[in-house]
């Protein structure tokens, strides 16, 4: 029963029914290649989802717009910087990650320095992020350099790369939040930010550091997504706007802050992408499956909050 | 006085009440009853099940066992027989002006105008309770002072509100109010009784019980232990028993001459605090005291960075506002503080920590089986104690306390004293803010506050409740 209890459970009971449902159909053929699609596009939506994790962990009103940005910005960046030349894959994550930095305290100085609340702060300067991005690109596509397509697409020991990368981040996002001083300031910040402060929290060194990692988790994301998809697309993060949330949500995380859930999260980053899988094979045209997309989700999100205003 | 009246039906009748959560018998059987004229003093140490008694009287609560009987026949519930309850925690919507926080608990207030009708009972409640209390019917309620909101919620308890209050329950009532205010308060539940109305009144400054209550009951771990005319009490007899071994207060300031050191704190409007002081903060609640320490503990500390040593911590008297960290539990709420410490390259030494948090709940006597509950599972005096925990765990040379004793029982009280005192002769210094004249004599200096400016300093054998309403009120009076 004590498993049950587990906030994060319910998106993995989710995503092992979704799964169940749609090789029920095949009686149980492409059972792994679903398996593996699964863990593959599964695992951006996990990176961005851990970033957005951190911010909304902050408490009401923090939460991270910019991310499809970020991410089309960093990957459009690092590609032109690599210029498909071999044995640049490395330049191309600093650049990525240096984009990450640099969109990650313009946010935060918005929201700190202007005042300004960050859903109006971090969508404003994805305004301007993505307009960098198209003027950097000029519609040119550069593909990514042949090794590291390679790496993005390529699995080891039959798991996908990217996903063997998010579960990585994921552990040390737990590492953090669970073990060290700056996960507890992070927590106490999201349950009461005064009450943090006057327990001797360093409340915006805490905060600027949220935001400076959601843009980098973001960034990593939108580097691996345009080397795994043969190069960066201007629309390329758009859909990780909506799904970087509702991977949070779904995953167990309180919305009202000050409680993390970094298992849920993976657990809801599988059943976004089986659910749809789920739909697809039984024949749901799209407007169908967004429609019950977004039930199915709403459902969850019920189902989860009202379980814990019972406790 | 002891016994109801003849004719007058017991407004609510307990008999052999209990309530259990999960293992924790909170209440172990009470039986009480309650007619109009009685003024109920209610006693006991923090967790010995007053506000569980108080939400079963009121209704908030369904008892385990045993039943609850309301008088004039028919009443279903509390709030039909007129029994209206003013809890410790306050309960307002700070978004909210004054008047329209009374239609909350008075739904007969409807209509196209019902604002109208809502500040006209608001100000006259406010009136009969507290004369001259100028606090404005259309004020958002987080613009008023906690003494103010704290006057507001008592107005609303006793206001009509459609029907008659017929037994209103005051849980720690004057915490957050001053000497004078509290005396207007005290005043109202004798005129209120005098005039048929009953009272149960929770606190745990015991002058006041002996000012107003006829009747005392003393609870203890959920049983009530004695229930006799308040005339029948000495002071002591009632410390005794609630079961706690605490001396007699008032003989032990004076003993304390020790010299100080130097310097260390030095603030813009004169305050000032040298090593191993103990600096109180007194005056009427509301005049800048709050304001003045909390530029004292923003100004020493940043929000950038933590150093290893923190050079201040801070106690906060408003909980939910200033302290608890609610969704965690009693060991992260007492070490969140002391972490910078006892951290070994940015990771929380789990065991070091473990050993921080049984020390403390040792010493400062935490009551909960295991430190791993949430810290919102204790009452509210263990939850004050968590932060005093939280602040003296960490080792800073200064120490803040913005009213810290709020909803701390008698004995706690005693025994936080002399942790101070031991603290300060080890060379921290208290930077220490109250309402209560009693903890103010704890000090070895004090500045009187007066609108925001520091209108007295005392020592020694000044600090006097005489001298400080003194310097509280001249003002006042020369302006009048």
């Amino acid at each position: 029963m004590k498993l049950l209890q587990k906030p994060w459970i319910w998106s993995w009971v989710a995503a092992v029914a979704a799964f169940g449902l749609t090789i029920a159909l095949t009686q149980g053929r492409g059972a792994s290649e679903l398996g593996y699609a699964a863990l593959s596009f599964g695992a951006f939506a996990a990176i961005v989802g851990l970033g957005q994790m951190l911010v909304i962990t902050l408490g009401p009103g923090n939460i991270d717009l910019s991310i499809p940005a970020s991410m089309t910005l960093a990957a459009t960046l690092a590609l032109k910087a690599m210029g498909a030349e071999p044995g640049s894959a490395w330049l191309g994550l600093l650049v990525a990650l240096g984009v990450g930095l640099g969109t990650g305290l313009a946010n935060f100085a918005l929201i700190w320095a202007l005042r300004l609340p960050p859903i109006i702060a971090t969508l404003a300067a994805s305004l301007v992020y993505q307009s960098i991005a198209i003027w950097s690109n000029r519609g040119l596509r550069i593909k990514p350099p042949e090794a590291l397509a390679d790496f993005a697409t390529g699995r080891m020991a039959g798991v996908p790369n990217v996903a063997i990368v998010a579960v990585v981040l994921a552990a040390l996002v737990w590492l953090v939040l669970e073990r060290t001083i700056w996960g507890r300031w992070l927590l106490a910040c999201g349950q009461n930010l005064r009450a943090a402060r006057l327990a001797g929290v360093p409340v915006e060194a805490v905060r600027a550091a949220t935001y400076v990692a959601v843009a980098v988790f973001a960034s990593l994301a939108g580097y691996l997504l345009a080397s795994f998809s043969g190069g960066a697309a201007l629309n390329m993060g758009s859909e990780y706007l909506l799904m970087s949330i509702a991977v949070v949500v779904i995953g167990g995380t309180s919305i009202a802050g000050g409680m993390s859930n970094v298992p849920g999260v993976w657990g809801a980053s599988l059943f976004m992408f089986l659910v749809v899988s789920m739909l697809n094979s039984y024949g749901a045209g799209a407007g169908v499956r967004m429609v019950l997309t977004g039930v199915i989700i709403i459902g969850i999100v019920i189902a989860a909050s009202t379980r814990r205003a019972r406790q | 006085m002891t016994r109801t009246p003849q004719g007058a039906p017991p407004i609510v009748t307990l008999t052999d009440a209990a309530k259990h959560f999960g293992p924790v018998r909170a209440l172990n059987g009470v039986s009480l009853s309650i007619a109009p004229g009685d003024c109920i003093g209610l006693v006991g140490h923090n967790g010995a099940g007053k506000s569980t008694l108080v939400n079963v009287i009121n209704g908030g609560l369904a008892p385990s066992s045993g039943t609850v009987e309301f008088a004039p026949a028919g009443a279903q519930t509390a709030l039909e027989a007129g029994i209206r309850s003013v809890f410790q925690e306050l309960s307002l919507c700070p978004n909210l002006t004054v008047a329209e926080n009374l239609r909350i608990s008075h739904t007969g207030l409807r209509g196209f105008n019902w604002r109208k009708a809502a500040r006209t009972e608001m100000a006259q409640a406010l009136d009969t309770v507290f004369p001259g209390h100028g606090i404005s019917t259309d004020a958002p309620v987080d613009t008023l002072s906690i003494a103010e909101r704290q006057m507001v919620e008592i107005a609303i308890g006793f206001a009509p509100r459609g029907a008659q209050a017929r037994l209103v329950i005051l849980d720690e009532p004057t915490s957050s109010l001053d000497a004078g205010i509290a005396r207007q308060l005290l005043d109202h539940i004798v005129r209120f009784c005098a005039s048929g109305g009953a009272v149960v009144f929770i606190s745990h400054m015991l002058g006041e019980i002996f000012d107003v209550a006829t009747r005392i009951v003393v609870l203890k771990d959920g049983r009530v232990v004695e229930q006799r005319a308040a005339a029948d009490f000495t002071r002591q007899g009632l410390v005794d028993a609630m079961g706690h071994v605490a001396p007699e207060q008032a003989d032990a300031p004076a003993v304390r001459a020790h010299a100080h050191g130097a310097e260390v704190l030095r603030s813009p409007e004169g305050l000032n605090a040298r090593a191993g002081e103990i600096v109180g903060l007194s005056g009427l609640a509301g005049h800048g005291q709050a304001e003045a320490l909390a530029r004292i503990y923003f100004g020493a500390t940043s929000s950038w960075r933590t150093p290893r040593a923190a050079p201040m911590v801070f106690v906060a008297g408003d909980r939910t506002r200033d302290g608890v960290l609610p969704l965690w539990s009693i060991l992260r709420n007492a070490t969140i503080s002391v972490l910078p410490q006892i951290a070994r390259r940015g990771f929380v030494d789990r065991d070091r920590e473990a050993g921080i948090m049984a020390e403390w709940k040792r010493r400062i006597g935490i009551r909960t089986d295991d430190v791993a509950n949430p810290i919102l599972s204790l009452s509210g005096g263990n939850q004050q104690k968590v932060l005093f925990a939280r602040a003296l765990a960490a080792s800073a040379p200064i120490v803040v306390m913005d009213d810290p004793m709020r909803g701390v029982d008698v004995g706690t009280k005693q025994d936080v004293y002399a942790m101070i005192r031991d603290e300060a002769a080890g060379g921290r210094t208290f930077l220490w803010y109250s309402t209560e004249t009693e903890e103010v004599c704890q000090c070895d200096r004090v500045f009187v506050f007066r609108d925001g400016a520091i209108s007295a300093e005392l020592t020694g054998a000044d600090i006097t409740e005489e001298k400080i309403l003194e310097a509280s009120f001249e003002m006042t009076e020369a302006g009048q």
